[in-house]
């Protein structure tokens, strides 16, 4: 299959910060460093590339492997019907990522879901605390090295 | 005067009254609320067993049917729901995800109900028939008609 042109054209801008682009069962994957992130974005959502809609935003932990962490996001454009997805790896001693949250407004809560399960912090987040478990929930429960059958302290009841 | 009267206990019309008259509160958070629908609409018809008011505020309803997953989160609210219920009161656990939290054993729900309010009825299932609604609807009738009923100036025994 044929190299898509938005593939091209990013490695072409960040030549540093792309490190892989492949097609992915017809779909654009583009593999970034992490602290290109923001800028990456930005230039995607800017005109003529035009990737207008963050559909997702999500986390995958790959337990044993170095880094471990690894972001996906997947952005569509809706003048040309395509989409693209963006993934940076992160190491768990370093696991910060820049927030898309200047860019699109529904990155607020998908980010916060990837705090409150994966435990990844958002620099420029506006209001980084947990979205789905309640306050005094430790851990993060999606890490393939949380228990399964931890229970934890249930919330309290009001009086 | 022959055939004009007859006689009973208090105990015994109270719980009579009560058991058809069941208000019930739906505390409806998942997929169960689809069969609970059909079972309270005119299919099934909850209504013939006397239990066809559905009231949406707890302090109206003397029936909680806690119809889907529970969750951690969502264990306070349940508690709150069950305290503001007037007396007599009876519980529905309904589907397998009330009963023990079902295919969830995970971090996040609650495995089973009657970890944080009494339960009567258990409804197994997933989701469960309407015909076993029916079934455990009987069978709670059945429960209050045999229980001490309570009432507002009854003696107690000390």
């Amino acid at each position: 299959m044929e190299e898509a042109e938005i593939l091209r054209r990013l490695k072409n801008r960040f030549p540093q910060a792309v490190q892989e682009t492949l097609v992915s069962l017809g779909m654009d994957v583009a593999i970034i460093n992490k602290e290109a992130l923001f800028e990456v974005m930005e230039f995607l959502k800017a005109k003529p590339q035009d990737y207008a809609m963050l559909l997702d935003l999500t986390c995958v932990d790959y337990l044993g492997e170095e880094p471990r962490f690894e972001m996906v996001y997947h952005l569509f454009s809706l003048s040309s019907n395509r989409r693209l997805r963006i993934k940076a790896r992160l190491s768990e001693k370093d696991l910060k990522i820049a927030s898309l949250t200047p860019l699109w407004k529904n990155a607020n809560w998908l980010e916060r879901e990837v705090y409150d399960l994966f435990g990844v912090e958002f620099i420029g987040h506006p209001d980084l605390r947990r979205i789905f478990m309640y306050d005094g929930f430790e851990g993060y429960p999606l890490r393939k090295d949380y228990p399964l059958r931890l229970r934890q302290p249930r919330l309290k009841f009001r009086k | 005067m022959e055939g004009r009267f007859f006689t009973t206990t208090l105990n015994e019309i109270l719980s009579w009254g009560r058991k058809f008259s069941l208000f019930q509160y739906p505390f409806v958070t998942a997929c169960c609320g689809m069969e609970y629908m059909s079972a309270a609409c005119a299919h099934f018809d909850l209504d013939r067993f006397g239990a066809g008011w559905t009231r949406f505020s707890p302090r109206q309803a003397d029936m909680l049917l806690v119809v889907g997953t529970v969750t951690q989160k969502l264990a306070p609210v349940l508690k709150t729901v069950y305290d503001q219920m007037t007396e007599p009161k009876w519980v529905v656990a309904f589907g397998t995800c009330a009963v023990s939290g079902g295919i969830y054993d995970n971090y996040a729900v609650v495995q089973g109900i009657d970890q944080i309010i009494p339960v009567d009825v258990y409804i197994p299932g997933c989701p469960p028939r309407p015909e076993t609604v029916l079934d455990a609807l009987v069978k709670l009738q059945e429960k209050i008609k045999k229980q001490e009923q309570e009432w507002r100036w009854k003696r107690r025994k000390s």
